[in-house]
């Protein structure tokens, strides 16, 4: 278990440390998703989700990898614990919420493959946290996510109205933004010590 | 993603499914298990020959050592597995104790930082510190390996006792570039504040539960002078 | 676009250059801008990948037809974090400090859409030869891509290439390069390059057609 405060984890992994813009983890539907406030706001709500159950997930099959020793089953069994995962919030929202399983689309299944849910579970097992610490960073990080999700789709919104030159449309434009959020985003250094 | 004319495909059978699965499970695993076994040996090595090189820089006249971890009901003991933390008693070519080097772990700016310290008992001082792995950023949270009036702060860092032997006296901390004014202080690095601290948390909690230990139940540990050096 | 028309050389080419995976697939990103920040880096990242693309492409390729539809994803997604796993001790056994300034991320190659993509899109559907071609190609152009990044990052960022200093020590470096907002604009910069270099491509080959109409 590490020495670092919940508040201190949180914090970190919410703003100073910031999944997106600090660790390169979520670029895939950063970049993909964050062109419309609304879907945005919903991407971001269930990869914190994910995130959730995933951590808790990862803490009780790490215990039990550490238990019969088997270090190296780790990214197998976590990676296909995360792709259940998303099989079942996908089915739940069908369930639950039609409309914001048609609005969501493909980007749904594209959690599977978003690093950062694989990123926290390895990370949460190198930094050793318990799983109360477990939690806190994993609320840390889906909060940050969501919060450079939303950053970002108010900017690109705006974007599509300014006039930016044909080469640097797209991709190119939203890097740029990418860049200067990570900078601000590196102001928070500090915060929570 | 199947082109018009395969839409027919007949339902797949249970038992295709069943033997896909499992028979690609018991490939991976093979696979996995096999790879892993051929590499721990020389994966061991490299470890081993690092952390030996780590030591063997911040305790010098250790010519051979003994790892120790915290014994169950307090105390030490000798212990021969590496562990995750390992702490080593270093003793000179005559057998006698000339310090002890001690892992510790913690967070940095970027990702934990690992890094070993060395206590001496004669001087009751830290003599030096190496880290093992930091993520920290290059040309900002890694001058901490680097800057000399930093690595000057660990010559003679003062871990002293408390006079019932159970704690620090004065816990060591990172004070502010050009601020230090006690034996026990750090002096930071401006423009790496948060490595620089992070680097006296370490050290200081870390000493904090070691160094005590370490004073009180070293003696009982000692070395042939036969023992081969590491 | 019937698969037989296709020469064995452009599958391995395509990779390169028409379907890079980072510039024109934009796919992949995560470990091209997070690993990039120096140039040896860079290379074991794309290395690693492109070994993990050919073991899986080989995979999925000869076990194609034993893969009943519905198990797809999940087979896949076996086989790769199997070669992830070895590719990860294997760095270990060669180089631990490799090993440590790449940390997770080599385990992350597991979940770069690129090598589930090709598993999916290609190596699924055709032959060995053709599917350890692609996967080749790919890796290739991500390698490139990846050091492309990286050489940038790391001559602005720290005044060295793959360790060795190349630039004078009066130069002030430009340690944005190596923070991960470096990486969002070395990779925004390659991105305009590329497009300006297809835009051009693309108007050449437009003249050439109005000329022979």
């Amino acid at each position: 278990m590490s020495d670092a405060s919940n508040w201190t984890i949180f914090v970190n992994a919410a703003l100073i440390n910031n999944f997106v813009l600090a660790y390169f983890l979520g670029i895939c539907p950063f970049f993909g998703v964050s062109s419309k406030l609304e879907t945005a706001v919903r991407m971001g709500g269930a990869v914190s989700f994910v995130m959730l159950v995933a951590s808790v997930c990862a803490y009780s099959i790490n215990l039990v990898l550490e238990a019969i020793n088997a270090p190296h089953l780790r990214i197998i069994s976590y990676i296909l614990v995360i792709a259940s995962t998303v099989q079942l919030v996908e089915m739940l929202i069908r369930k639950l919420s039609p409309a914001t399983f048609r609005a969501m689309g493909i980007y749904l299944p594209l959690i599977t493959t978003n690093c950062a849910i694989l990123g926290l579970a390895l990370f949460q097992t190198n930094r050793g946290y318990n799983l109360v610490q477990a939690v806190v960073f994993a609320l840390g990080a889906g909060a940050g996510f969501a919060l450079a999700l939303v950053l970002m789709a108010g900017v690109r919104e705006k974007l599509d109205l300014a006039s930016v030159p044909d080469l640097a449309k797209g991709t190119a434009v939203a890097m740029v933004v990418a860049g200067i959020l990570s900078m601000s985003f590196m102001g928070f250094a500090g915060l929570g010590r | 993603m199947t082109a018009p004319g395969i839409a027919q495909q007949p339902p797949t059978s249970t038992w295709s499914m069943y033997r896909a699965i499992v028979g690609i499970g018991v490939l991976c695993a093979l696979v996995i298990v096999a790879v892993y076994q051929a590499t721990a040996p020389r994966i061991r090595d490299n470890q081993a020959r690092f952390l030996a090189a780590a030591v063997a820089q911040v305790l010098p006249q250790a010519r051979a050592t003994i790892n120790v971890t915290m014994a169950g009901g307090g105390g030490l003991a000798q212990s021969e597995e590496p562990g995750a933390l390992p702490v080593f008693l270093g003793y000179d070519d005559d057998g006698k104790l000339v310090g002890a080097v001690v892992t510790a772990e913690g967070m940095g700016y970027q990702d934990n930082i690992r890094l070993i310290y060395a206590y001496s008992f004669d001087t009751q001082t830290i003599t030096g510190f190496k880290i093992l792995d930091s993520k920290e950023t290059p040309g900002l949270g890694d001058r901490v390996e680097k800057e000399p009036h930093f690595l000057a702060n660990f010559e003679a860092l003062s871990a002293r006792l408390t006079p019932n032997g159970d704690a620090l006296l004065n816990r060591i901390v990172t004070v502010k570039q050009g601020e230090k004014t006690e034996p026990w202080q750090i002096d930071g690095i401006t423009g790496a504040t948060i490595t620089s601290e992070a680097i006296g948390s370490i050290i200081g909690t870390s000493a904090n539960t070691w160094v005590p230990l370490l004073v009180n139940g070293a003696g009982a540990f000692g070395i042939d002078e036969s023992s081969e050096a590491p | 676009m019937a698969i037989k028309d296709v020469s064995s050389t452009d599958e391995f080419v395509k990779g390169l250059w028409r379907e890079n995976p980072v510039f024109a697939q934009v796919l992949g990103m995560c470990p091209a801008l997070a690993v990039s920040n120096t140039a040896i880096n860079a290379l074991t990242m794309g290395l690693a990948t492109t070994f993990v693309l050919l073991m899986s492409g080989l995979s999925v390729s000869t076990l194609r037809n034993f893969i009943p539809r519905e198990a797809r994803i999940v087979s896949f997604i076996s086989i790769i974090a199997t070669f992830v796993t070895a590719v990860d001790y294997l760095i270990q056994a060669i180089s631990l400090e490799l090993h440590r300034s790449l940390g997770a991320f080599i385990a992350l190659i597991v979940v770069n859409c690129l090598i589930l993509g090709r598993a999916e899109a290609f190596a699924s559907k055709n032959t060995l030869g053709r599917s350890v071609l692609d996967a080749l190609g790919m890796g290739a152009g991500f390698t490139c891509a990846l050091l492309s990044i990286g050489v940038v990052r790391e001559v602005l960022g720290s005044g060295s290439l793959f360790g060795m200093p190349v630039l004078p020590d009066t130069f002030q470096t430009w340690t944005v390069m190596v923070l991960p907002s470096g990486g969002f604009f070395a990779m925004a910069v390659w991105l305009l390059v590329v497009n300006r270099i297809k835009e051009r491509q693309a108007e050449a080959e437009k003249l050439a057609q109005e000329a022979t109409s």
